[in-house]
C-alpha cells in the first residue's frame, strides 16, 4: 500500500480540476491518476471520492468493474498476452501456461522481485502476428514455446 | 491522393505491421529522404491495414502501384535510390503474387476504407482534396434536415456495430423526440476480439466519422457529439484528437459552421476494458461515470439516452459510410449489396487463413470468394472446417454455407451473425467444442453480472463444456447444455446473455458429431482435447537417454540409462515437454 505524501495529494486534486471536479469524468480522471500512479490503491480511490465529491463505494465499483484499471502495481516488464480469437486458434492457451511456468506466477499476479506481472488482453488487433505477446510497449509477434524464455531472458 | 508531390510512399501503419516493423519506419523513411535531398517531392502516408498482415511491413509506391513486402530499415537504400531515383523496380521487395500470398484487391468495394491508406489522416487538407466535409457543406446549405434523414433511410444504409437496425430510421426517431438538448454518440468501443475496423477507420481516415457525426447533429437537432473510444486504441484517439483540432480551426466544427448559425462540438470519453460497454445503454452509462451495465430497452436511448437526453448512437463504420452516401447519392449506395442489406461491409479476416487483414466486399458476396478468391485459401493447404462470423455472440458457418450470399439476413437465418465483422477461420485440426469453450469463457470473464441467466447460465454453460473437453461428460450433459442455452438465450437482459449462447447452439447444430464423440467415443476427433490423448513411448526408437525424464516438468517419466523410459499415465498432465525435447522421435501421441 502507498502512503500518499502532500505533493502526491495535489497531483489526484489537480487532476480531478482538471475536469472540473465532475463526477460524470469520473472514468477519465481515473485513467489519468493511473498513468500518473501506475495504480489506484485505497487511498488514492478515497482522495478521488472527495473530490469529486461522490462516494468511495462508487469509484471502488467503477475501478473493480474496469479490466482496465488495477489495484495492484504491475511488475517493471508487464506481460501481457493476447488471448483475441485469432491467437487462441493459433495457440495462445499454451504460451500462456509456458509464462505461468516460467514465472511461476498466475495470471493478474507480480512476481516477488517485482520484476514481471503477467496478464491477459483481448485482441490488440495484430492478428496477423498471432500468437501475440507484450512486454510492456514491445510486441512479441508469432511466439513459439521455446522463444518464451528467450524473450523473457532479454529483461533477466 | 495528394498530387502535390512526384510520388507518394504509402507506409502501411495498421498495428500489425507497426509491430512487425523493426523501429519507427516512418520516422526513418522520412531521415532519410533528407539525406537524399527528395523530401520536397515525395511523401510518406502513414496509411491502413491492407489486409497483407503476414507479410508486414508493407509499402506502396503510388502511383506506379508497386508493393514491397517485409521491408526493412536496410530496405530503405535501395528503394529509394533504385525506385525513387532511378524507376527501377526493387524486385526482391516485391511479392510473391505465385504463393498465394499476392492479394490483388479483387472483389473489394471500398466504401467506409474509401480513403484509408490514400491520405494521411493527421492532415486535413488531404481529406479535403477528397471531397472532405463536401456532405457536411450540401447537408448545411441546400437540404433540410428531414431530406437528408430520407436520403439516408433511402440509401438502406443498417447499422453496422452488430444490430443492423436502419440507419435513417433511427434518425428520424431521434429527430422526433423533443428536448432541450441531444446527443450524438459515435460507438467506438470495438470489442469483439479480432475485429479491428473500427479502428481502421479512426486510425486511417478520422475526419469521415467527425463529418458524419456532425451530419447526424443536423439531422436529429443535436449541437453535441461524443465519442466514445477504447482505452485500448492510443493511435486511434491520438489521431481523433488531432482531426477535431484541425476541423475546428478551419470552422468545420464549433459555431456557426459554413455560416450556417449550425452549432456542432465533438469531445472524446474513454472506455476502460469492457465489453459489455459496447451495448449501448452500457456504453451510457459508462459515459456518465457509472458502471457499464445495461438497462432494458425501452427506454431506447432515441428518447431518454445520455444524461436521459435523446441520443443517437451509432457505430464508426455506419458513420464512415454517410459522407459517401450524401456525396454520391442514395441511389448510388442502394444499388450496391442485396436486396435488404445495401452497400459494403468490412471484414476482419484472421485465424487458419493466408491473408490475415481488412477486407471491404460488397454485401451478398459468397463465403467461398472471400476465403478462397481474397483470403487466399486455408493456411498450409489444410482443410476448410468452419469460419466464426459475429464473435463471441455469433455463430459458425461451414462447407455446406460456402456459396451462401452473405447479408445480415441470411447471417441469422444460418444461425450466426453478422455481428462487426470478425471472421475467423478454422481448420481441420481446431475442435468445435474447444471453440464453444473458449467463446464462453470469454463471455463468463465479461458478463456484467446484473441479470441472474447471463451470470450464472454462462457458468454453468462453461462448466459444462470444460467438462467435454475433459472427457467427462455424459449424454445428459449434452441435453441439458442446449436447453439451458435456450433458457439463457430467452430471459437474458440485454444482447450480451442474448446471443451468447449462439456459439453452443450452431456448433451443436453443426458439428454434433464431435460433440458425441467426445461424450461416447472419448476421443477428440481433431486431437485438440488434451485429456484425450495418451504420451507413449516407442520401444523402436527410445535409446534411453533420460533426457525426457529430466524435461518432464511433475516427474511422470521413469527409466534407466540405455534402457526404454515409461510414461506413468496417472501423473502424466499432457504436457507435451517430452515430446518435443526428444531428439529420437521415440514419443508418440495416440
Ligand atoms: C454485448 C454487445 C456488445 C456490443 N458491442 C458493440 C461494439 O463494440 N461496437 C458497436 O458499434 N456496437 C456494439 N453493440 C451494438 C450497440 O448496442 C448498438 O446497437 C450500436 O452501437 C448501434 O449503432 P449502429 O446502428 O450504427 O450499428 C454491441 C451490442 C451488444 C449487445
Amino acid at each position: 500500500m502507498m502512503t500518499i505524501c502532500e505533493s502526491n495529494v495535489a497531483k489526484i486534486e489537480a487532476i480531478c480540476k482538471e475536469y472540473n471536479c465532475d463526477k460524470g469524468e469520473l472514468i477519465n480522471v481515473l485513467h489519468q491518476t493511473q498513468n500518473t500512479f501506475g495504480y489506484l490503491p485505497e487511498d488514492v480511490q478515497e482522495i478521488i471520492a472527495e473530490n469529486l465529491q461522490t462516494s468511495l463505494a462508487q469509484v471502488y465499483g467503477v475501478v473493480s468493474f474496469y479490466s482496465f484499471f488495477t489495484m495492484i502495481p504491475k511488475g517493471k516488464h508487464p506481460v501481457n498476452i493476447c488471448k483475441g480469437t485469432a491467437c487462441y486458434v493459433r495457440g495462445a492457451e499454451k504460451i500462456i501456461d509456458e509464462f505461468k511456468t516460467l514465472l511461476d506466477i498466475n495470471i493478474g499476479e507480480t512476481t516477488a522481485d517485482e520484476k514481471f506481472s503477467l496478464s491477459s488482453l483481448r485482441c490488440i488487433g495484430a492478428c496477423g502476428l498471432a500468437p501475440v505477446v507484450l512486454i510492456g510497449d514491445k510486441v512479441y509477434g508469432r511466439v513459439t514455446l521455446d522463444s518464451v524464455k528467450e524473450i523473457l531472458d532479454e529483461y533477466q | 491522393m495528394s498530387n502535390r508531390y512526384r510520388k507518394n510512399l504509402l507506409v502501411c501503419n495498421g498495428s500489425s505491421c507497426q509491430q512487425a516493423s523493426d523501429a519507427d519506419l516512418v520516422a526513418f523513411i522520412n531521415f532519410k529522404l533528407k539525406e537524399y535531398n527528395l523530401e520536397d517531392g515525395i511523401k510518406v502516408v502513414q496509411s491502413v491495414c491492407s489486409n497483407k498482415c503476414s507479410i508486414g511491413p508493407n509499402i506502396i509506391v503510388y502511383p506506379d502501384n508497386v508493393e514491397y513486402s517485409k521491408v526493412t530499415k536496410s530496405d530503405i537504400d535501395d528503394i529509394i535510390i533504385e525506385h525513387l531515383l532511378n524507376e527501377r523496380i526493387v524486385e526482391r521487395l516485391v511479392f510473391d503474387k505465385e504463393n498465394g500470398n499476392g492479394v490483388a484487391p479483387i472483389k473489394q468495394y471500398r466504401i467506409a476504407l474509401r480513403n484509408c491508406g490514400f491520405i494521411d489522416p493527421e492532415e486535413i487538407k488531404d481529406y479535403i482534396e477528397k471531397d472532405g466535409y463536401d456532405a457536411l457543406a450540401k447537408c448545411l446549405s441546400k437540404y433540410t434536415p428531414e431530406e437528408v434523414t430520407q436520403e439516408v433511410i433511402k440509401s438502406g444504409l443498417r447499422g453496422r456495430g452488430g444490430g443492423g437496425f436502419p440507419t435513417g430510421l433511427k434518425w428520424e426517431i431521434t429527430s422526433k423526440s423533443v428536448s432541450d438538448q441531444k446527443y450524438v454518440v459515435c460507438n467506438a468501443d470495438e470489442g469483439d476480439p479480432g475485429a479491428f475496423m473500427d479502428r481502421s477507420v479512426l486510425e486511417g481516415d478520422p475526419h469521415s466519422v467527425l463529418e458524419a457525426m456532425a451530419i447526424c447533429g443536423y439531422c436529429i437537432g443535436a449541437n453535441k457529439g461524443i465519442i466514445y473510444v477504447r482505452a485500448e486504441y492510443p493511435l486511434a484517439v491520438k489521431r481523433l484528437k488531432i482531426a477535431i483540432n484541425q476541423a475546428k480551426e478551419y470552422g468545420l466544427l464549433g459555431k456557426n459552421i459554413f455560416g450556417t448559425g449550425f452549432e456542432f462540438t465533438i469531445t472524446i470519453k474513454y472506455g476502460a476494458g469492457a465489453f459489455i460497454c459496447g451495448e449501448e445503454t452500457a456504453l451510457i452509462h459508462s459515459m456518465e461515470g457509472f458502471l457499464g451495465e445495461p438497462t432494458l430497452k425501452p427506454p431506447f436511448p432515441s428518447v431518454s439516452g445520455y444524461l436521459k437526453k435523446p441520443t443517437n448512437v451509432n457505430n464508426v463504420e455506419t458513420f464512415a459510410n454517410i459522407p459517401a452516401i450524401i456525396n454520391k447519392g442514395a441511389d448510388w449506395y442502394a444499388s450496391i449489396g442485396t436486396e435488404k442489406s445495401k452497400g459494403t461491409k468490412v471484414f476482419a479476416l484472421a485465424g487458419k487463413i493466408n491473408n490475415v487483414g481488412l477486407i471491404e466486399v460488397p454485401m451478398g458476396i459468397t463465403l467461398r470468394e472471400i476465403i478462397y478468391d481474397i483470403g487466399g485459401g486455408i493456411v498450409n493447404g489444410k482443410k476448410f472446417k468452419a469460419v466464426q462470423t459475429g464473435g463471441p455472440s455469433g455463430g459458425c458457418l461451414t462447407e455446406k454455407h460456402l456459396d451462401l450470399p452473405i447479408d445480415f439476413d441470411s447471417l441469422t437465418a444460418a444461425g450466426s451473425m453478422m455481428g462487426s465483422g470478425g471472421m475467423i477461420v478454422m481448420d481441420e485440426d481446431d475442435c468445435m467444442v474447444s471453440m464453444a469453450r473458449f467463446y464462453l469463457e470469454f463471455i463468463v470473464e465479461e458478463s456484467c453480472g446484473k441479470c441472474a441467466p447471463c451470470r450464472i447460465g454462462n457458468k454453468r454453460l462453461h462448466e459444462m463444456l470444460t467438462k467435454l473437453c475433459d472427457g467427462k461428460g455424459t449424454m445428459e450433459d449434452l441435453d441439458l447444455l442446449r436447453n439451458l442455452s435456450v433458457v439463457v438465450k430467452d430471459t437474458s437482459l440485454c444482447g450480451l446473455g442474448q446471443t451468447s449462447p449462439n456459439p453452443i447452439l450452431s456448433t451443436m447444430a453443426n458439428f454434433y458429431d464431435e460433440y458425441y464423440a467426445h461424450v461416447a467415443e472419448h476421443r477428440c476427433p481433431s486431437g485438440q482435447c488434451k485429456s484425450f490423448m495418451l504420451y507413449y513411448i516407442s520401444e523402436e526408437n527410445c535409446i534411453g537417454c533420460l533426457v525426457c525424464a529430466r524435461k518432464c516438468p511433475v516427474g511422470a517419466i521413469s527409466g534407466e540409462k540405455k534402457k526404454l523410459h515409461i510414461i506413468n499415465q496417472e501423473l502424466c498432465t499432457k504436457c507435451g515437454v517430452c515430446m518435443e525435447k526428444c531428439k529420437f522421435h521415440a514419443v508418440h501421441l495416440n
